[in-house]
């Protein structure tokens, strides 16, 4: 009997096409298994189970009655709770939005429902997107499936541990600075975030409006492919979408499967691997570098300079439109409203007790780093500079890819610290992201492929980012190196995480129906 | 560049909309003491002569038709309100703006 | 010292010299909003013309309106402005329940037009040169309304209830540089600042452009200064001024206030009035502290607009003939002296003329009748000229009756009459009515014999050569014909009659 949840997307969609199992049983699959592992695993904010198994039906509807469908019609999926979804509760994992239903749909869920795939319900994350382990979530921690005591990455934590504990063989995440990228890397998942402006930001709650993207979090490249190609393209509801059609992602990661990188120029970024970063994570990173020698391409060594400036760039840019984002967040229209418990009831003082109440600390450290950062006097110094470090990065990229195809890193500089390890401890956890923001702030795409286990067992990943429009280069060199990994692995990565549900609870069977425990 | 001091942050919080408690006040002051002293090296390398990028695509002129489309209906508009009346937002007394 | 002191105005002009500038804010008649496709409606059920982005709801992304961006390009092209090569939107971080995200989208250091100049005529005839600073695009807020508390206004209400129908519209915002040398005209400067803007944006068709309806906002500010050559003095600002006369009553009152406040020795606060259109006075609205840091940063979820080159010159060829070419135009055609032509143009009745004129009458006539008698009218009725019940076409063909003999002028006010009662047409109401001028000799001699008949001792007077009683006995014969007989040819059958 095949475990549906063991399955890639791919796979899934193909036995789904050949009518070798339904939707429902896919979808009822990933329903068991959530409700067999998620209260250990916390990746779920809301399980839509009403909705998925009724979109499920439809599809195999439809699917009976001979219409044509999407490839990937009937797969369930999960989608970040920062993402607007209508009728189904979205928090941004705050509690200022707690019980907000919205009444639109975001662009990226029109386009998932459109192709019919049922949305299993909403994951966690760090609160409003701001934090690298999920810790800052104002509902609680989600548990890396790897190790329960550890994080999963941030700030789309619920999303990468959803998938990496085959609760939903598709997720949804976004990327300001690694949020999809890095939670990849510490689950052993794959993560891609996109070329800026080539997934639509309508319905994203907004962090950073210059540096959001919305993008997938799956178990395989191709998987990726797929649902990058479904939410992608342009839109006419997003000022900064790109008007131009992504070019063939699926066709580039299928491609790229071969194993023959001939000819690829790949350039090894000096400043993004050295101190700080793990021994285990660098041997990796150096292992997976000889594979694609191996299998084809030239590796050169380039220099960004100004790449150590990145970080500090990122949090003045961030907070600053952050603070802007998250200031209609006030009690008055939607979600908390908190009144004051002495003193007069004025709309002033009702704001700020909602939103002292109402936002987590790390949030209320952004919003005022932000607010000061633009206040008058300070503009030119803070934020005004850090645009222009921005520039000087992606001219850095510019002048790298005049000499390479893709560059590389490791994607995160250690593996999944232990929860509550870097709590107290803000800079400690921004280094986290200190790989993967240069390509937020120039807006090129990058991946996250797995590429093993650190000598601490648990997962690393390898980054690869390409010019701004070319994804499809990630894919190519992305499922090369996982199939010359899986190559010399015989499995996936993901076979020898633990197994997260008790002994003798049954795993669930296409075809069968009944009780599952939790 | 200038330290944060206890009353920035109270200003900046004031300036936020957030009330933040005497301890919070504190914890902030230090915290972003430290952050803003690491980011403050910026400056050395963002010269005059380097232009500020606010977007990562160089794109200009998107626009939209001046065609009217549907509205979102008045339930929808009222019902994640936290207080209505009569189709309209009841909000607290607003002091001292026109 | 009394902060309720003034100098009177005279006095006040005397002493210090004025300088002003103003803030107009201007509602687009587009049919949808800046940044949504929500329509823009007036009336409609509260929050009935939304959409989400409109209502700031999180996730929400705006998208701007090309047309609006045409009109802008528009109102700056005919302020005289330069058009901006590119230029960029950007928040202005401000907390209010009537602005949905808490910031409003707008234009920052980077306007879309800048460095314009208007022409001002005053009523006798004085043109001041206002320069211009920048026009810019913005979205409106929504509205509030105060509940509890007394007289609606702010202080004291219990809650406030908000409708977002109007948040959104496009604004565009017009910013004079300093207003200098107007000395005592600078009330007058300033309403007929407002007015030349107002019939701009009609001739433009970019809005309804009614100060009444709130299409168009003017904010004022004033200063004092001992003489021109000293700096600018601290300014106030005067909001809530809603219409044209109020500009000018606040202009007066502020230089009224702020030289007293400057002869006690005192400084003048830099501080946002309230109008107060009862009392003609302004007194302090909000104090401005955090309010005044925007934190202004380029809006990311924008791109830039640069219009290209080709584009400003297709709007240029579409700009209407603006008002003050018109009325030089006109002018020239019309052979008006000057004052003739300012006396026009200050009682509405520029637009009534020229429709008269085109009409068919001649401008002296059509001048004659909106001027003369229709003016009367309509200032007994206490209306415009422009509610006066009777249309130029009507007007023209009057006065053709009147040139072709058919009637005279008295007549032609009785025909006037019947019109404007709703009686029809003038050559109806002159068949209706009976009021065509008795040309048929026949007719006369009749009435002159009945006449000369009944007036024995008046005949021998004239025959025996006493002219004075003829024009008794024309009189008599007006009277009995109801005054439908030519006096000029009454006079000559008499005289015949009398040999």
């Amino acid at each position: 009997m095949t475990d549906l949840t063991r399955l890639s997307a791919a796979d899934l969609a193909d036995r789904l096409t050949r009518r070798e199992s339904t939707s429902v049983e896919a979808t009822q699959a990933h329903l068991d298994r959530i409700a067999a592992v998620d209260d250990k695993v916390k990746a779920f904010l809301h399980v839509s189970s009403e909705a998925a198994l009724a979109t499920a039906r439809e599809i195999d509807a439809r699917r009976a009655a001979g219409e044509e469908l999407h490839p990937l019609a009937g797969v369930p999926i999960a989608v970040k709770d920062v993402v607007v979804t209508k009728g189904m509760p979205t928090t941004a994992g705050s509690k200022i939005l707690e019980g907000w239903v919205p009444p639109y749909d975001a662009t990226l869920v029109e386009r998932i429902k459109a192709a019919g795939l049922p949305i299993l319900g909403k994951t966690n994350m760090d609160e409003f997107a701001m934090g690298s382990s999920t810790e800052h979530s104002a509902y609680g921690n989600t548990h890396n499936p790897w190790d329960l005591d550890r994080i999963p990455g941030g700030s789309g934590g619920g999303s990468a541990a959803a998938v990496a504990a085959f609760e939903a063989p598709l997720a949804i995440g976004t990327d300001t600075g690694g949020s999809i990228r890095q939670p990849g890397a510490v689950t052993g998942t794959v993560g891609v975030k996109p070329t800026y402006g080539s997934v639509s930001r309508y319905g994203l709650i907004a962090m950073a409006s210059s540096l959001d993207q919305a993008g997938p979090v799956t178990r395989t490249v191709l998987d990726s492919a797929l649902l990058h190609e479904l939410i992608g393209g342009p839109d006419h509801r997003d000022s900064t979408s790109i008007p131009k059609a992504l070019p063939s992602l699926v066709a580039a990661a299928r491609q790229g499967a071969t194993g023959n990188l001939e000819g690829l120029r790949v350039g090894v970024v000096t400043e993004l691997h050295g101190e700080g970063y793990q021994a285990g994570v660098i041997a990796r990173f150096e292992e997976s570098l000889a594979l694609l020698e191996k299998a084809g391409a030239e590796i050169v060594e380039v220099s960004c300079p100004h790449f150590p400036y990145a970080l500090d760039a990122y949090y003045l840019i961030m907070p600053a439109e952050a603070s802007s984002n998250l200031a209609k967040f006030d009690g008055m229209r939607f979600g908390l409203r908190v009144e004051p418990e002495d003193g007069p009831v004025t709309a002033e003082r009702v704001m700020a007790a909602t939103r002292g109440q109402g936002f987590g600390d790390e949030v209320k450290r952004r919003i005022i780093l932000g607010t000061y950062a633009l206040s008058a006097g300070y503009y030119d110094a803070y934020y005004g500079s850090a645009q222009k470090v921005r520039t000087l990065i992606q001219r850095d990229f510019a002048a790298a890819f005049t000499e390479t195809d893709v560059l590389v890193s490791p994607t995160a500089p250690t593996t999944a610290f232990k929860l509550g390890e870097k709590l107290d401890d803000p800079l400690a956890m921004y280094l986290n992201d200190v790989a993967t923001i240069p390509a937020n702030l120039a807006g090129v795409p990058g991946i996250s492929v797995p590429n093993g286990l650190s000598d601490d067992g648990l997962p690393t990943g390898f980054q690869i980012l390409a010019p701004a429009r070319a994804d499809d280069r990630l894919y190519r060199v992305g499922a090369a190196l996982e199939h010359l990994l899986e190559a010399q692995w015989g499995a996936p990565l993901l076979a020898s995480a633990p197994e997260l549900s008790p002994p003798g609870s049954p795993r669930s069977a296409a075809g069968t129906s009944g009780d599952t425990e939790a | 560049m200038s330290t944060i001091s206890r009353d920035e942050v109270a200003r900046v919080a004031a300036l936020a909309r957030i009330d933040l408690r005497p301890e919070e006040v504190d914890r902030l002051a230090g915290e972003l003491d430290v952050i803003v002293e690491s980011i403050a090296k910026v400056n050395t390398v963002a010269t005059p002569d380097v232009p500020a990028t606010s977007h990562p695509l160089p794109m200009t002129n998107v626009f939209r038709e001046d065609v009217p489309e549907p509205a979102l209906p008045v339930e929808d508009v009222l019902a994640g309100a936290p207080d209505s009346e009569d189709g309209k937002f009841v909000v607290p007394q607003i002091l001292g703006e026109e | 010292m009394n902060s309720n002191a003034l100098v009177p105005y005279e006095d006040a002009v005397k002493r210090y010299d004025p300088v002003i500038g103003i803030e107009v804010h201007v509602e687009l008649g587009t049919r949808t909003k800046m940044f949504c496709p929500a329509e823009v409606a007036f009336g409609g059920d509260p929050n009935s013309h939304t959409t989400p982005v409109s209502l700031g709801l999180p996730g929400t992304l705006p998208v701007v309106n090309g047309k609006a961006v045409e009109y802008a390009i528009r109102i700056g092209l005919a302020l005289n402005c330069q058009i901006a090569e590119t230029c960029r939107f950007a928040r202005k971080n401000y907390f209010y329940p009537d602005v949905p995200k808490n910031f409003q989208t707008s234009q920052y250091d980077e306007p879309i037009a800048f460095d314009g100049w208007i022409d001002v005529e005053l009523e006798d005839g004085t043109v001041f040169r206002v320069e211009i600073e920048r026009a810019h695009m913005e979205e409106d807020a929504g509205k509030n309304t105060h509940v509890g508390g007394s007289s609606g206004r702010i202080h004291g209400a219990e809650y406030s209830l908000v409708d977002y129908n109007r948040a959104g519209i496009p604004l565009i915002e017009i910013v004079t540089r300093p207003i200098e040398g107007v000395g005592d005209r600078a009330p007058e400067v300033a309403r007929a600042y407002v007015q030349t803007l107002r019939d701009i944006f009609r001739a433009l068709e970019v809005s309804e452009a009614r100060m009444e309806r709130g299409n168009v906002r003017a904010d004022v500010n004033i200063s004092l200064r001992p003489t021109p050559q000293d700096p600018l003095g601290t300014r106030s600002e005067t909001k809530n001024v809603n219409s044209f006369r109020s500009v000018e009553r606040a202009v007066r009152f502020e230089i009224s206030r702020q030289a007293a406040i400057l002869d006690a020795g005192d400084a003048v606060v830099q501080e946002t009035r309230h109008f107060h259109e009862d009392t003609g006075t302004t007194s302090p609205g909000r104090v401005k502290s955090d309010a005044e840091d925007y934190r202004y940063f380029p809006e990311p979820d924008l791109v830039p607009i640069a219009p290209s080159h080709q584009w400003v010159e297709e709007i240029r060829a579409t700009l209407p003939e603006l008002p003050a070419a018109r009325r030089r135009r006109l002018l020239g055609e019309w052979g008006f002296a000057d004052a003739e032509m300012r006396d026009v143009v200050n009682a509405g009745a520029l637009d009534l003329i020229e429709a008269t004129v085109a009409a068919g009458a001649t401008p002296a006539a059509a001048r004659k009748w909106w001027m003369g008698e229709l003016a009367r009218r309509a200032k007994q009725a206490e209306i415009t000229l422009d509610e006066v019940a009777i249309t130029p076409a009507q007007i023209a063909e009057l006065q053709r009756l009147v040139d072709a003999g058919r009637i005279n002028d008295k007549l032609a006010r009785q025909v006037l009459e019947g019109v404007m009662a709703g009686e029809g047409g003038p050559e109806a109401v002159v068949v209706a009515r009976g009021l065509e001028i008795v040309s048929d000799d026949g007719a006369l001699l009749e009435a002159i014999d009945a006449t000369l008949a009944a007036q024995p001792d008046i005949v021998e007077k004239v025959r025996g050569g006493n002219m004075g009683p003829i024009g008794a006995i024309i009189g008599a014969v007006m009277k009995a014909t109801q005054g439908q007989a030519d006096a000029k040819r009454v006079r000559e059958l008499v005289l015949e009659r009398l040999g």
